[in-house]
């Protein structure tokens, strides 16, 4: 306790000493020193700040706002190029799409031509020979006839011979070919 | 004095208590010796030293590298340009611009005095009347001067309120001249007042801690106190900062 008391008194008798005022505020006897630092100081921050820091940063930050309105414009540039392209894109598109339509109608049209031609040559061919077809079969026929007229009236008179009579010719043939109309 | 003698009597009755509050704000040589001499190096040089240094290291050497995409350390600088450059612009005008160097000198000075003063154990340079009074006055004298320069006699139209009817002007010319003059005194006091409360009441609650039944609580608000002074010492650089551009104005436009 009395060492205490000792360095209360001490630190009072310190406080008068370098203050003699409460408040190193109102100190006036450091004024001077303060006030010429300041000075220094604020010169040497002055100069610091308006011939080095300030032109650089706002240099930096005009730099910035360059490159930020260059790339913009660069993006809305890329982007009409693009929609350009997208329109040119979808242009050949539907021009090929157009292309290959014709293309098609236009070999169908040709392989129809060429069918309808092969069609037609086919019926032409198939009407001839249907034709040719109906002719040997009128030979045929006509050859047959005449075959079974002559083997009737060989057959008759041979019939009549053979049942003893004499077998006229003519009256033979004439049977016959009276029997074969009906 | 006062607070001196109640902090030993104080010590006395409660053995073990003992209160320097302010014991932190003394300007002491830093090579020994009891005399301060204008020229002498003291505490306030070499933190004036260290705020030189701070404030060229974050705008200087934060900004070297010129990137396009900003460090941290270029961020916060560009930050504070774009700050203050804002705030002149919007309060001054374009003409304003031209005074920005000297308003951002005056606001980094200001808040890195701050914010250094927070580390423990250091001097908080704008704590001292002796300095902030002279920021004060060179922001009086620039807008008084620039005022007169740009304006002549008609910047006393400042003074002289055409809005009011004739028979108010003179008492409001009379208002207006005393406001004028008494800026000067607040814009100083308000900043130096707030630091050096601030500080002192941290002081005051560290010497409570060494009761070990309020420690704790002495602990919490010392911790409470200096996220509050955090808070002052941006705030008050910005309001010193923001009053000047506002008397610049007074300066470019003086018609109310």
């Amino acid at each position: 306790m009395a060492t205490q008391t000792h360095d209360a008194a001490a630190d009072m008798a310190h406080g008068a000493a370098s203050g003699g005022t409460g408040m190193p505020q109102l100190d006036f006897t450091s004024f001077p020193n303060q006030i010429f630092w300041l000075a220094v100081t604020l010169v040497v921050i002055y100069l610091v700040l308006s011939r080095v820091a300030l032109p650089r940063i706002g240099g930096i930050l005009a730099e910035r706002t360059g490159t930020i309105t260059n790339d913009l414009a660069a993006a809305e540039d890329l982007k009409a190029k693009a929609v350009e392209a997208e329109e040119a894109y979808n242009k050949a598109l539907n021009e090929a799409r157009a292309e290959a339509q014709r293309i098609a109608a236009e070999a169908r049209a040709e392989i129809q031509a060429d069918l309808d031609d092969a069609i037609a040559k086919a019926d032409a061919g198939i009407a001839e020979k249907v034709a040719e077809s109906e002719k040997a079969i009128a030979e045929i026929r006509a050859g047959a006839i005449e075959s079974i007229q002559a083997v009737a009236k060989d057959t008759t008179a041979e019939i009549v011979t053979a049942l003893g009579f004499q077998a006229d010719e003519a009256a033979v043939n004439g049977a016959v070919t009276d029997r074969m109309k009906g | 004095m006062a607070t001196e003698a109640t902090g030993a009597e104080h010590a006395a009755e409660t053995g073990g208590l003992v209160f320097h509050p302010m014991d932190q704000f003394i300007v002491k040589p830093l090579f020994g010796g009891d005399t301060i001499a204008w020229y002498t190096p003291t505490n306030v040089t070499l933190w004036m030293a260290i705020a030189i240094l701070v404030i060229f290291g974050l705008l200087v050497m934060g900004s070297s590298r010129r990137a396009i995409v900003p460090s941290r350390m270029q961020s916060i600088a560009e930050m504070a340009y774009g700050f203050i450059h804002k705030m002149v612009e919007d309060i001054c005008g374009k003409d304003g611009l031209k005074f920005f160097p000297y308003v951002m000198t005056l606001f980094m000075f200001i808040v890195t005095a701050n914010f250094l003063g927070l580390i423990p154990m250091s001097f908080t340079l704008t704590s001292h009347f002796a300095v902030t009074v002279v920021l004060a006055l060179l922001v009086f004298l620039t807008v008084t001067i620039v005022g007169f320069v740009k304006h002549g006699t008609a910047f006393l139209g400042l003074f002289w309120v055409s809005s009011a009817p004739l028979g108010l002007r003179p008492v409001l010319a009379v208002i207006e001249l005393i406001s004028y003059f008494v800026r000067p005194v607040s814009h100083s006091i308000r900043l130096a007042g707030n630091l050096m409360a601030g500080h002192a009441v941290i002081k005051v609650f560290a010497g409570f801690a060494a009761l070990t039944l309020v420690s704790p609580v002495s602990v919490l608000a010392i911790t409470a106190m200096y996220g509050l002074e955090l808070l002052v010492a941006f705030v008050q650089a910005y309001v010193f900062t923001i009053l000047t551009c506002v008397y610049l104005k007074d300066a470019l436009h003086p018609s109310h």
